[in-house]
């Protein structure tokens, strides 16, 4: 039984690796510089190593904005994000899990009567906004500053190609543990609180604790997504929203790989903190949104003219409808799963706000 | 990753190799105009020689570099451009080779008068063929430099029609030729200043394509 609760997250992992893979690889893959198969392989093994070594950080920031304590609970909640991000990846939108689940888990905390943490989820959002324009801002830059180099170094077509693979790989491999480092807390954070694995020793040496475990299952599930149903939204990411050249599709990675990186990176946030510095909030945040705001930066550095602003405001409005459809859902399904299948998707205590780690 | 900078840098010399074939097939042109005009039967068939050579190795270069192209899906976003570049380069090559040929068959008479003007007109078509070679250069090694050398190609191309303007009037205002060797005269001037304007087209081409290389 535990491990039929736990699918609902792999099916979330499933469709954000169908999804988000699309984010890092997208304009790589559309504009052809990189066989869909290579990006599939090298997404997949440092998503899993990203949610493995560095997924605990954002994890923690969702449990505070409501910590599911019911295994079918956090059945539900996973399996409302994922019917929404599926129902809209299916229409070739790229959609944010970040949202979804946040969404889903607000929909629990409303069924099962737990205050939502506002500072939380005023954090939560303020990200998803800044995120984009971050993105934009950072792709602008290196785009400029690219440009600048490409046009004086006098390097020879066919070299700029090479490099500029080669880059797609590098950038591409740090974009995929960024996603999961980022974005593992997505899939798989509503089952921390109620984990049924132990702490597991391998070899008599590695300690793995039950979080990782679920961490790595997650970060499989996303590996199996990216290879059965990415490439339908890689070829949307890669060519629908503008014309991009293979240079600025290396730039648009790089710009998205960074704002996951820091918005996931525990290590970061303490070296920010040992210089009294404001620490930057571990937050989930959207790679579809981070892509979009680097897209649009580069489109502003070149004009603006090839922008299709109708596809945008499609994107847009998909940002704006997913937590809404996922709380939806969300309540319904805790509704149908509590007082129809008779499963207990919430305990009668208050929210924890601590941390969910050990 | 190896195999396709191997791949890359062997690419990379073809393309200059090709570059320099069709540049020396300009020169080996000129020198065949010359030696025709002096009457040196021996070095001017030498020269036809040489260029028949050269168009053949131009040809094979442009075959194995589309090939080496195609081959590892190199810059799929210019490939395209850089085919139809280096087809249309090819075209240098191909019409100077046609032209000494015809020299060849045809065995036109010129007047000695004149031949100052047709060694003019070639060498002005050679320069307009050599700045576009130049250019083609600079569109895969250094960008913002293709539009300093293009301009002496559509330069190049005026004088060479403003040349063949003069060399008509002066065939036609001869009193020594028949009307027939005044047409096969015209007809060897329009075919001397084709060359200027197949450069004068891959300029045109060139220009877009080096647009669209802009990121």
């Amino acid at each position: 039984m535990t491990l039929f609760f736990f699918s609902s997250g792999l099916f979330l992992g499933w469709s954000l690796g169908a999804n988000d893979a699309a984010n890092i690889f997208g304009t790589a893959v559309g504009s052809r510089m990189l066989r869909f198969r290579t990006a599939a392989i090298i997404a997949s093994v440092f998503v899993v190593i990203g949610a493995v070594v560095g997924g605990s950080g954002t994890a923690e920031t969702l449990g505070r904005l409501g910590a599911v304590n019911a295994l079918a609970g956090s059945f539900t909640v996973a399996l409302a994000a994922g019917v929404t991000v599926f129902w809209m990846t299916r229409a070739s939108l790229p959609v944010s899990t970040s949202q979804a689940i946040v969404g889903a888990i607000i929909g629990w905390n409303l069924f099962s009567g737990s205050s939502t943490d506002g500072g939380t989820l005023g954090q939560i959002v303020a990200t998803w906004v800044i995120c984009p324009i971050i993105a934009g801002l950072l792709a602008a830059g290196l785009y400029i500053g690219l440009r600048f180099v490409l046009i004086r170094a006098r390097v020879h077509l066919l070299q700029i190609d090479w490099w500029t693979r080669a880059g797609l790989v590098l950038v591409g491999a740090f974009g995929a543990y960024s996603l999961g480092a980022n974005n593992i807390a997505n899939v798989v954070g509503v089952f921390v609180p109620a984990e049924p694995f132990g702490d597991l020793v391998l070899f008599g040496l590695i300690t793995v604790s039950g979080t990782q475990i679920v961490f790595f299952l997650g970060g499989l599930a996303i590996a199996v997504g990216i290879f059965t149903y990415s490439k339908k939204v890689m070829d949307t990411v890669g060519t629908s929203l503008i014309r991009i050249s293979p240079e600025a599709a290396l730039v648009v990675v790089l710009a998205q790989a960074i704002v996951l990186f820091v918005f996931a990176s525990e290590g970061l946030r303490q070296w920010l903190i040992a210089r009294g510095l404001p620490p930057i909030p571990l937050v989930p945040v959207s790679s579809s949104q981070a892509v979009v705001g680097a897209v649009i930066g580069i489109a502003l550095v070149r004009g603006a003219r090839e922008l299709d602003w109708k596809m945008l405001g499609g994107i847009a409005l998909g940002w704006v409808a997913t937590p809404l459809i996922a709380a939806l859902i969300s309540l319904t399904a805790l509704f149908v799963v509590q007082n129809v299948f008779d499963q207990t998707v919430c305990r009668p205590q208050a929210p924890s706000t601590a941390s969910f780690e050990e | 990753m190896a195999i396709l900078f191997k791949a890359t840098h062997s690419l990379e010399n073809q393309i200059d190799e090709y570059l320099d074939t069709v540049s020396q097939g300009l020169i080996v042109f000129g020198e065949g105009v010359r030696h025709y005009l002096e009457r040196d039967s021996i070095r001017f068939e030498e020269r036809i020689k040489a260029i028949e050579r050269l168009e053949g190795m131009a040809d094979s270069l442009r075959r194995s570099i589309e090939g080496g192209l195609y081959g590892h899906s190199l810059i799929p976003e210019h490939r395209g451009d850089v085919l139809q570049l280096l087809e249309s380069i090819d075209d240098l090559i191909d019409m100077a080779k046609e032209t000494l040929n015809q020299f060849l068959v045809e065995q036109p008479f010129i007047p000695e008068p004149l031949n100052r003007h047709y060694t003019e007109l070639a060498q002005t078509s050679i320069q307009a063929g050599e700045a576009v070679i130049v250019a083609t250069r600079a569109f895969f090694k250094n960008l913002s430099a293709v539009k300093d050398h293009l301009h002496k190609v559509y330069f190049f191309e005026k004088e060479a029609d403003t040349i063949g303007n003069r060399l008509k009037l002066a065939v036609f205002q001869s009193d020594e030729l028949e009307l027939a060797q005044k047409m096969h005269l015209r007809y060897f001037a329009l075919h001397i200043d084709s060359i200027a304007d197949v450069a004068e087209g891959v300029a045109d081409r060139l220009t877009i394509f080096a647009i669209k290389r802009t990121l």
